[in-house]
């Protein structure tokens, strides 16, 4: 019994280096050096003009330290909240005390039956349907219902369609030129099989700044 | 549902029986200890550990020397998990200074990640410090795994040796499932979900600006969110391949930091099942005929298909309440529509039921959408995967191991109907081996129905519930499910960061893992005592289309015997309900 105990502590004081740190450490250097920004946070690289040149060599930092001078503007393949008209909304987030926190990431967990989820997806649906008032289109049910993470960064590409009237209106743009912007945010499903249509919410958002900042320097 | 869903449960399947013959034939040569493709470079590593160990592998052991090594290993393990957990305030790789773990909760977790089950009552980026990840959870997450692919070896020897007292060496079994198996097949699926954007990092938390600012619970404004960091595809990768399912993040592979991209998503889902059915391969070889390791896949598949089938269906039909709210629900060239409450953007409803079916098969538990929000019938197949015994696929080796005790009730049952002592494989299935499997098939319906019960009938237990009706009550009955059959998935609206639920589950856990294991050890040390019996006209045949509906036929039936009733209470009323209202 002694022996076996003796054994068995040394095979697993070995074993637990082996698989607990050799192991991960060496696929971090594999990671770290073969796909710095994928193993990193996917973290959206500042590209605008307006960034400082301190925030642009921050950018680059791939460990993803950030100095006083500037965060990140996010991760692009985490979801943000958004609620102002003139940007397009991602999923509901069920994460508390904010939308979208990072460190808590959490559905919903109610049961279809349960009368509290028929509550918020009617509280959200009136929501839409206030800040677009002339659109009875049926509401795509990514829209209003919580996403599974509550980090979800995508919404399905008739959710954007469904948008489109309202963010145009707010920005003053035409809705031809917001399609063109969602169609280039469109991602299909990999191999034309796996996952499905979608569009990241950030993504299309910051192209949407990016694309009004542009015409407002033309107009200058 | 789309051509394109289809087409991605299809090309799953094909991969995965495409893989079966290929690791299921290296796995074979690994364990009878041939010469196989890599051993060169790891068997260096593997004859030092020995020496240092002092471990001689030509050294067999019987079948309580086997059982006693295997629960003093495991033992080692759950004292680690749990040491880590409660010192990790003054340890290092602790970026966050999260604070020591509660003892019921560091108790629950060192069982859970143990057993193979990775039940979880916390969210590991907000209670586990990185340490206790790796050197806690990962260990175990390789180690548990191993032990059931080792115990699962020790039965084939049973059944395949003629008058022999030993069934193996447990040292060299865990040892060798490790290095040759799933350390290489980790480091390749680490590495290439890292390239799709699962995080493998020792970096602290990052900061990040949101675009647009949000206003907190208290409706005070917040302009920042934090990205999780941490080694989490070195993790995820043996997640999923051991059958572990212990999510890096609370949110498990719902997580885009955890299962970033479709890609990855299909991998995992892949890992969850891979080694499990290639073993079936295994098997065939090592017994010496093909044939019955096929027969064994194809019950699997006969159950697990249609199962699927059902979940799908019913996810894609969507929730009657909402529609009348104006929600479109259909899936069309614009959204795959659906019951999307709990569900991912980038997986839909076909890669999310395809995962909670697979998932809840192989007694892996993580999740890539909350299980606790499907429709009562999508939600029904995961609890009837967990309640059928964790054989369809099951854990890594602990799946097979009890599908061959299924296998054997099989031939003890048809044996009664002709009136003819059974056998299998050659060997005769006597009362020993009967009352050893009677044991295995019993109890972990007993934990699950006596758990159930002693939970709803307390008020410690119902105050869990977060759903009302029905509902409720399937929360604490998958629960237990759950833990009873060492899966880990949830119903994750049920409070169970408790004192009650940690230590109710922690023992139903406990139960279920080695009060099968033991047995089981029994028979293979039984069966490799006997003589070999040549197969007369008496014999039932065990590959065969017959043997292939009895055996499915005989894990659906003890499974509907068992839990019809609870199942009634549960997921059947509330989808009554929930059509009623249309």
């Amino acid at each position: 019994m002694f022996q076996i105990i003796r054994t068995a502590t040394i095979l697993f004081s070995l074993l637990s280096f082996l698989t607990g740190i050799a192991y991960p450490i060496a696929v971090t250097v594999v990671a770290q050096l073969a796909f710095p920004w994928a193993a990193n946070g996917s973290l959206i690289e500042p590209t605008n003009e307006s960034t400082t040149a301190s925030k642009h060599k921050n950018g680059r930092d791939w460990r993803g330290n950030s100095s006083e001078s500037g965060l990140r503007v996010g991760s692009d393949v985490i979801g943000q909240p958004f609620s102002s008209p003139k940007y397009f909304w991602g999923r509901p987030s069920a994460t508390a005390p904010v939308p979208c926190n990072g460190m808590a990431g959490s559905g919903s967990n109610q049961a279809t039956t349960n009368p509290a989820l028929v509550d918020a997806v009617r509280e959200r649906v009136s929501k839409l349907q206030a800040e677009d008032p002339d659109n009875h289109a049926l509401i795509p049910v990514d829209l209003v219902t919580a996403s599974a993470s509550g980090l979800d960064p995508h919404i399905s590409e008739a959710a954007a369609i469904y948008q489109i009237a309202r963010v145009a209106r707010a920005r003053q743009m035409e809705p031809s030129t917001v399609t063109k912007l969602v169609l280039t945010q469109l991602e299909r499903p990999t191999w034309g099989i796996l996952g499905q249509k979608r569009i990241n919410v950030l993504r299309l958002n910051l192209a949407l700044d990016a694309n009004d900042r542009g015409t407002n320097e033309a107009r200058k | 549902m789309t051509t394109s869903a289809w087409m991605e449960i299809g090309l799953y399947l094909v991969v995965l029986l495409a893989l079966v013959k290929p690791l299921g034939w290296y796995m074979a040569r690994v364990y009878s200890g041939q010469p196989c493709a890599i051993d060169r470079i790891i068997g260096p590593f593997e004859r030092l550990i020995y020496r240092l160990c002092g471990i001689r592998p030509e050294t067999e052991m019987n079948w309580p020397t086997y059982a006693i090594t295997m629960l003093v290993f495991n033992c080692l393990g759950v004292v680690a998990v749990y040491v880590l957990q409660r010192a990790q305030v003054w340890l290092p790789l602790n970026p966050q200074h999260l604070p020591e773990v509660s003892p019921d909760l560091a108790f629950n977790t060192a069982i859970s990640f143990a057993t193979n089950t990775n039940w979880q009552a916390y969210s590991g980026e907000s209670a586990l410090s990185y340490l206790t990840q790796m050197l806690g959870l990962t260990v175990q997450n390789f180690l548990s795994a191993a032990c059931g692919m080792a115990v699962l070896v020790a039965l084939i020897r049973g059944i395949t040796r003629r008058m022999s007292e030993t069934i193996g060496n447990f040292w060299v079994d865990v040892t060798r499932s490790t290095l040759y198996i799933l350390i290489p097949l980790s480091l390749l699926l680490a590495v290439v979900l890292a390239s799709q954007g699962v995080v493998q990092t020792f970096s602290p938390a990052i900061e990040v600006t949101l675009l647009e600012s949000t206003t907190d619970a208290e409706g005070k404004s917040v302009t920042t969110q934090t990205i999780p960091m941490g080694p989490a595809a070195s993790q995820i990768a043996i997640k999923q391949l051991g059958t572990n399912g212990g999510g890096f993040f609370g949110v498990n592979s719902a997580h885009p930091l955890e299962n970033t991209t479709p890609l990855s998503n299909f991998l995992q889902a892949l890992s969850i099942l891979l080694i499990a059915a290639a073993l079936c391969y295994t098997f065939g070889d090592m017994v010496g005929d093909l044939r019955q390791g096929w027969a064994l896949l194809a019950s699997m598949l006969l159950i697990f298909i249609p199962l699927l089938a059902l979940c799908i269906w019913a996810e894609q039909a969507g929730n009657p309440r909402l529609t009348e709210l104006g929600v479109d629900q259909s899936a069309n060239d614009f959204q795959s529509g659906g019951n999307m409450e709990g569900k991912e953007v980038r997986f839909g409803v076909p890669a999310s039921s395809l995962w909670a079916t697979a998932t809840t098969a192989a007694s892996n538990g993580s999740v890539n959408a909350m299980h606790d929000s499907f429709t009562p019938l999508g939600g029904l197949v995961p609890l009837v995967m967990m309640q059928l015994g964790e054989v369809v696929f099951g854990g890594v080796g602990s799946g097979l191991y009890g599908m061959l005790i299924f296998a054997i009730l099989s031939v003890f049952i048809a044996g009664l109907m002709v009136g003819r002592t059974p056998e299998f494989l050659g060997k005769k299935i006597e009362a020993y081996e009967m009352k050893m499997a009677s044991l295995v098939v019993l109890i972990p319906p007993i934990l699950v129905l006596g758990g159930t019960a002693i939970a709803v009938s307390l008020d410690v237990g119902r105050a869990g519930v977060s759903n009302p009706g029905p509902h409720g009550f399937s929360q604490i009955l998958y629960a237990l499910s759950s833990a009873g059959n060492n899966n880990g998935s949830a119903f994750a609206g049920l409070s169970v960061n408790t004192p009650f639920y940690n230590c109710l589950l922690g023992a139903a856990m406990l139960i279920s893992r080695y009060w099968l294991m033991v047995p089981v050890l029994a028979i293979a040390g039984s069966l490799a005592k006997k003589k070999y019996t040549p197969p007369s006209a008496g014999t039932l045949p065990t590959h065969t289309p017959l043997f292939i509906v009895l055996l499915a036929g005989m894990v659906m039936l003890v499974g509907a015997l068992t839990f019809v009733p609870a199942l009634a209470l549960g997921p059947v009323i509330e989808h009554l309900q929930l059509t009623a209202t249309r």
